[in-house]
């Protein structure tokens, strides 16, 4: 990978469109007044067979952009990625009637896919005691790997590449950087790419995590998700989505686009240790990566947005490995989890996290870690924000973790521009 | 089931599957597809439907009955009579 000051404009690639629903707003700025706010999105759930839990529910309105009949085809995660897609796109300003479809990619990062409705049909299909015949003809399209990011390309007539990438918590980030990559190599002009989730509607994975020992639990849904508190005990589960506009810097700049930031480096790797425990050593490795392809040091990085997920075992090793790449000596770089207000968004969650310490580069605040009433003494991290706000002056940078169960890391770093 | 309520419960389906469309000038005779934005899958959903809440079954070689409101009818009406 050539080093970022080697690069043309033309392989300079920059955030010029954000599109995003989550628990606790419709549109970035919604988003941001919320982390700045201190406001959680985390509400009581109740879902088939396992019953009440908590979990990130969003309401955004998914007949802005799509017909019923069009929702009614399709999947939650297929509309939450034509509202995030639909509101990138009008966010960077494009025409898009008069945009080249053919030159568009979509890139969509998923957790998972196909629960939900694999779940729901089978909970019909007992009603005509297991009959197949009854078995629905949409499940097929419903539940193909590429579904969200086909919806989108159907609703939005993208005749370009559409597909996903199962990249579990990390997809968010994986989805971007495959826009990153994909522009670089000329395979489209324009990318919509991010990460979807529509995880919340499945009993299963609440379940799976629950058998795991690994789902929150708290009287109070707002405090159930509480990464680096001594008294976390789990995941809140949450849908949602975040997808960016990506192109070239010569082309935003062409057409006098908004520039949130550019992509200044990335990395992806796999621990290749177990299935569902993380390893500090290879996070570790995953953010010197992205830094050293950044040409940055880690004192140069403004906010680390942590992936922590409120579980005991996760949380800390993501610790260990930030402080072997962030020790106590010089500026502090500052850190903070949004999962605190948001739950865990699944594939949703690397590009929302990251999007809500967008406007940083803004308005120079670092939004905090809510719920930290306790600090566990294994997550002590320099630069922790804890619980209020910091204002900064300036922020110029925003490293952004997210790593995935079989062992998955990915980091994004993000610079003004 | 009568014919008119055979009717009613096409137009309670086709309701669902076309959520978008106003139906209340739906045209007996003229082809379903030629009034409304409906393809294979939505036919689909048609003989599904009779299909989970009548117990209706219908041979692939006989889909075509079901081109309008009109044969819809009169190709359901034996089958219906006693529901």
């Amino acid at each position: 990978m050539a080093m970022a000051t080697e690069r043309p404009d033309n392989q300079r690639i920059v955030i010029t469109g954000v599109g995003l629903t989550a628990p606790n707003g419709n549109s970035l700025p919604e988003f941001r007044k919320a982390l700045l706010d201190g406001r959680s999105g985390i509400k009581p759930f109740e879902t088939r067979y396992f019953g009440k839990t908590v979990a990130g529910i969003c309401d955004f309105d998914e007949f802005r952009y799509q017909k019923r009949k069009e929702r009614r085809r399709g999947t939650r995660a297929g509309s939450v990625g034509i509202y995030c897609a639909r509101e990138a796109a009008a966010d960077a300003g494009l025409d898009w009637e008069n945009v080249d479809r053919s030159r568009v990619g979509i890139y969509i990062g998923v957790t998972e896919h196909g629960n939900v409705e694999t779940e729901n049909e089978i909970y019909h299909l007992k009603g005509f005691d297991y009959d197949t015949q009854y078995w629905s003809h949409h499940h097929n399209p419903r539940t193909v790997a590429n579904n969200p990011a086909g919806e989108i390309s159907l609703n939005m007539g993208v005749t370009g590449p559409h597909y996903t990438l199962g990249a579990a918590c990390a997809a968010g980030n994986a989805g971007l950087i495959q826009g990153v990559q994909m522009l670089r190599l000329g395979e489209c002009d324009l990318a919509l790419c991010g990460g979807v989730s529509e995880s919340i509607h499945a009993f299963g994975i609440f379940a799976s995590f629950h058998s795991q020992g690994a789902l929150a639990r708290h009287d109070s849904p707002e405090k159930a998700s509480r990464p680096f508190d001594a008294d976390r005990n789990g995941i809140v589960v949450s849908e949602g989505g975040c997808l960016f506009v990506l192109e070239r810097l010569d082309s935003a700049r062409r057409r006098g686009a908004k520039i949130y930031g550019e992509v200044a480096g990335y990395a992806m790797n796999s621990d290749a240790t177990d299935f569902v425990l993380p390893d500090a050593d290879r996070q570790a490795e995953c953010i010197r990566l992205a830094l050293r392809r950044a040409e940055m040091s880690p004192e140069q990085i403004g906010i680390v947005s942590t992936h922590a997920t409120s579980t005991v075992s996760g949380d800390a090793q993501e610790c260990v490995a930030l402080r072997q790449v962030w020790d106590d000596n010089g500026r502090h770089t500052l850190m903070n989890n949004t999962k605190s207000f948001i739950g865990h968004a699944m594939g949703a969650a690397g590009t929302l996290e990251l999007a809500g310490n967008l406007p940083a580069f803004d308005d120079g605040v670092c939004h905090a870690t809510i719920n930290l009433d306790r600090l566990d003494e294994q997550c002590s991290l320099p630069g922790l924000v804890a619980n209020q706000p910091r204002e900064v002056g300036r922020i110029d940078t925003i490293l952004n973790n997210s790593f995935g169960m079989l062992g998955i890391n990915s980091v994004v770093i993000i610079k003004r521009i | 089931m009568t014919a008119d309520d055979i009717r009613k419960s096409i137009l309670e389906i086709l309701h669902d599957i076309a959520p978008d469309e106003d139906l209340s000038d739906l045209k007996e005779e003229v082809p379903f597809r030629d009034q409304l934005p409906l393809d294979s899958m939505d036919f689909l959903d048609i003989v599904m439907e009779l299909r989970k809440r009548y117990r209706i079954q219908i041979p692939e070689e006989e889909y075509t009955e079901l081109a309008s409101m009109a044969s819809t009818v009169k190709y359901l009406e034996p089958r219906m009579k006693d529901l």
